[in-house]
């Protein structure tokens, strides 16, 4: 077996770490989760010269290796366990050529750790334009190590970096900064009492923050008998370790870095001036969120069509094809419908993926967390929440992991606690089935299609309710904690076709996955439930054709009418009738109740289940759309998804926690399971009432 | 006491001192540190958040913190 070098991927956030990550490995890369933690833990191959090869670990963006978030705490214990099987033989530190001082903060701790560390200055591009020259022989002896510029946008350098990857054992490990340099006494004192071990890796161990405490310390464990310093103590000596660092990367700057300052007034602040206006800045933001609603309802309805009728035609194909039985019904009637009902559902998804993405990596986003703060605060949330509820509009679960950098514990759980009610991409299916289903298509003012307006409502509505909510939570919610803001406001880029793409295909392939599985055992277990029945279930035939022997029915009838009484008296039928009372008031029938309890494991799960029941209940093949305009409500004989029940199911929808997943992450994140229950019990409850109050007054 | 709070746009200041316990240690970490140059580029409705330029870093923080960096003006 070849050799395999384990390199770490280390930079401050904004640095276009990700995208050296994607040049080195392409898509040989997966992306899971660290065990027992909700951070993404992203691996790849990258294969170099002489039949070697690097596995590389892009870890998490920080700024320094003193953690004060889970994502940061995950760097700084792989490089302080040599035991890990992910311990980096070198560390490749990424810097952005315009905020290089900055960035060696970190390259220094790195280095002084004992990892041999590469500093690849990555948006080497950018140099002529911004007038920056870097001396990197001069560099190379200052900070003993080697340097290499690259640019993942022209894909330049990166031969050279891999060459150095494989060269690794020649690099210097001397440290940069002497951490005895912070305080002669306090790290004598260290000394004498851990002859062994190396000061700096002590030092790291000691200030670590008290909220995690988690970290491995293995052979460092009699640190805790070293009697430490006071906690402010503490902090007055990482400042002056701070201003040490700083102090040898200024002269190290001095010598090598040259900026022509006549070139800095630039694009970027010309840009700000406008995307940060007090009046301009909030425009913009309004439009491009309305753009992207219509955007996602309009562009995408060709190939949801084409999707919808395609997979109506296969379950139909397969019913021809195959021989008939049952195993034949499962595959045509439970597990093709079933999954037609979340693929058809891709082009969305992918699309809000899309826009998301962008917003990322353009630098957008910081933008909008910096024009929204003050408004945020107001609702005891924080400029960094509009992260989160924006990506919520995507998925929930990695929108609250995304509240990880909110400084204030209080703003950080109200966020958590609000995300959910943000319209995320597995509402979409069901908003957007329901609209085409009870909204006429009409257009607005000549633009705007009636149906795209709706949907941007209930977008609005899901913000509304989130804002609401958590300005009644900062009223009741009686929680001290010292609120800090930070965030760094990065360059602009024209963000790269690589990263988003491989985000989207991602982000779009793990819903689907992840969405796939629930659906297709949900969908297996109804059409079993659907399929099978006690008692009268069994003489279905019998039982309808002595009923309506009085009436003269044609064969076609007869055959639709003991298909829907087979489905009433089944399993499913018996259990969709005992809650139908619950349901009724708000206007839905057993099927649809039986398709809401259903999607309470996730509500994508609603189209697929009730796609699954018609299509038992009925012979013909169809799409979903043209069988639930089908439906008649029997006691009123008019359409059963109409204005009234439709507003109810799309309010419904729109409030109710119907997502185990978020559960779990909530209850991952906040560390109880009371916060997740609260919010299953008081989400579901606005729901119902909601959609009562609606169908009662509209009907 | 002048503070960062009180600069106005474009005007330029040499951060002065702070009392280290009421900084987040990730500001002192992107430059926040005494010696260094201090700029604000941009500024929210009501002057909050504080758009700045620290020693060539680009950050935003809260009036609040801002408050309790005391300037000398360049």
């Amino acid at each position: 077996m070849a050799r395999q070098i384990n390199v770490a991927l280390i930079g401050n956030p904004n640095t276009g770490k990700t995208s050296v990550f994607n040049r080195l490995t392409g898509l040989n890369q997966q992306v899971g989760n660290y065990p027992g933690i909700t951070v993404e833990k992203k691996q790849g191959v990258c294969k170099l010269d002489r039949g070697l090869k690097a596995h590389i670990i892009d870890l998490p963006g920080t700024y320094s290796l003193n953690a004060s978030s889970l994502d940061e705490n995950v760097v700084i214990e792989l490089l302080l366990n040599k035991n890990d099987k992910d311990f980096p033989d070198v560390a490749i530190v990424v810097a952005d050529v315009e905020n290089l001082k900055r960035n060696l903060l970190l390259f220094t701790q790195i280095k002084d750790l004992g990892i041999p560390a590469i500093l690849a200055i990555n948006m080497a591009d950018r140099m002529k334009r911004k007038a920056i020259s870097v001396d990197i022989a001069a560099l190379e002896e200052r900070l003993e190590t080697k340097v290499v510029l690259v640019s993942s946008r022209k894909n330049e350098g990166f031969d050279t970096l891999k060459e150095l990857v494989i060269n690794h054992t020649t690099l210097s490990t001397k440290p940069c900064v002497n951490a005895s340099v912070i305080a002669p006494e306090y790290f004598g004192r260290l000394k004498k009492a851990f002859p062994n071990q190396d000061l700096y890796k002590l030092w790291l161990v000691i200030t670590q923050d008290v909220n995690f405490g988690k970290l491995e310390r293995g052979e460092l464990n009699t640190i805790a008998t070293f009697q430490t310093e006071s906690k402010s103590n503490l902090k007055r000596l990482q400042q002056k370790e701070t201003i040490a660092r700083y102090q040898f990367i200024n002269g190290v700057l001095k010598e090598t870095l040259t900026i022509d300052t006549a070139n800095a007034k630039d694009f970027r602040s010309r840009l700000d001036r406008i995307l940060t206006h007090k009046v301009w800045g909030y425009a913009i933001f309004f439009g491009i969120l309305m753009l992207i609603f219509q955007v996602i309802f309009d562009w995408s309805s060709y190939p949801m069509d084409f999707i919808d009728s395609s997979f109506a035609s296969l379950s139909e194909w397969v019913k021809n094809t195959l021989p008939p039985g049952d195993f034949t019904n499962l595959l045509a009637e439970g597990i093709i419908s079933g999954l037609g009902g979340i693929i058809i559902f891709i082009p969305q998804i992918a699309f809000l993926f899309l826009f998301i993405a962008i917003l990322e990596e353009s630098g957008y986003m910081s933008r909008v967390v910096f024009l929204m703060d003050r408004i945020m605060r107001r609702f005891g949330l924080s400029g960094k929440s509009v992260v989160p509820l924006v990506s919520g509009t995507a998925c929930a679960i990695p929108a609250i992991m995304a509240t990880r950098n909110i400084e204030s514990w209080k703003e950080r759980l109200i966020t958590i606690l609000v995300t959910p009610f943000t319209t995320c991409s597995a509402r979409l299916p069901v908003y957007l089935i329901i609209i085409a289903l009870v909204i006429p298509e009409q257009r607005v003012l000549g633009i705007f299609s009636l149906q795209g307006l709706t949907l941007m409502f209930l977008y609005l509505l899901g913000f509304g309710a989130a804002i609401f909510s958590a300005w009644l939570l900062n009223k009741f919610l009686n929680i001290r904690s010292k609120t800090f803001f930070v965030v760094e406001m990065p360059n602009y880029k024209v963000p790269m076709f690589k990263n988003v793409a491989i985000t989207v295909i991602e982000k779009t392939k793990s819903f689907v996955l992840g969405a796939g599985k629930i659906i297709l055992a949900i969908s297996i277990i109804l059409w079993v439930l659907a399929s099978y029945g006690p008692g009268d279930f069994n003489n279905a035939s019998a039982i309808v054709m002595q009923e309506e022997s009085s009436n003269s029915l044609s064969e076609e009838e007869l055959e639709t009418k003991i298909a829907a009484f087979k489905l009433e008296k089944s399993y499913i039928g018996i259990m969709g009738k005992a809650i139908e009372p619950a349901v009724q008031p708000l206007g839905y029938d057993w099927k649809i109740g039986i398709a809401i309890v259903s999607s309470f494991a996730a509500r994508e799960v609603f189209v697929g289940t009730l796609a699954t029941i018609y299509s038992v209940g009925s012979e013909e093949e169809e799409t979903i759309k043209n069988r639930m305009a089908a439906e008649v409500n029997p006691v009123l004989g008019t359409p059963r998804f109409n204005f009234a029940s439709g507003v109810s199911l799309l309010l419904f929808y729109a409030f109710a926690m119907q997502c185990m997943s978020t559960l779990a992450v909530v209850k991952r994140e906040t560390n109880s399971w009371k916060w997740p229950m609260w919010q299953l019990i008081a989400m579901s409850a606005i729901a119902y009432v909601v959609a009562l109050g609606a169908y009662q007054f509209l009907k | 006491m002048l503070t960062i709070a009180h600069l106005k746009r474009g005007q330029r200041a040499i951060i002065k001192s702070f009392e280290v316990e009421n900084v987040p240690l990730k500001l002192l970490e992107m430059g926040c540190l005494p010696g260094n140059e201090v700029m604000v580029v941009q500024q929210a409705p009501f002057r909050d958040p504080l758009y700045l330029n620290i020693n060539g870093s680009h950050l935003a923080i809260r009036k609040e913190t801002a408050a309790l960096i005391e300037i000398e003006l360049l």
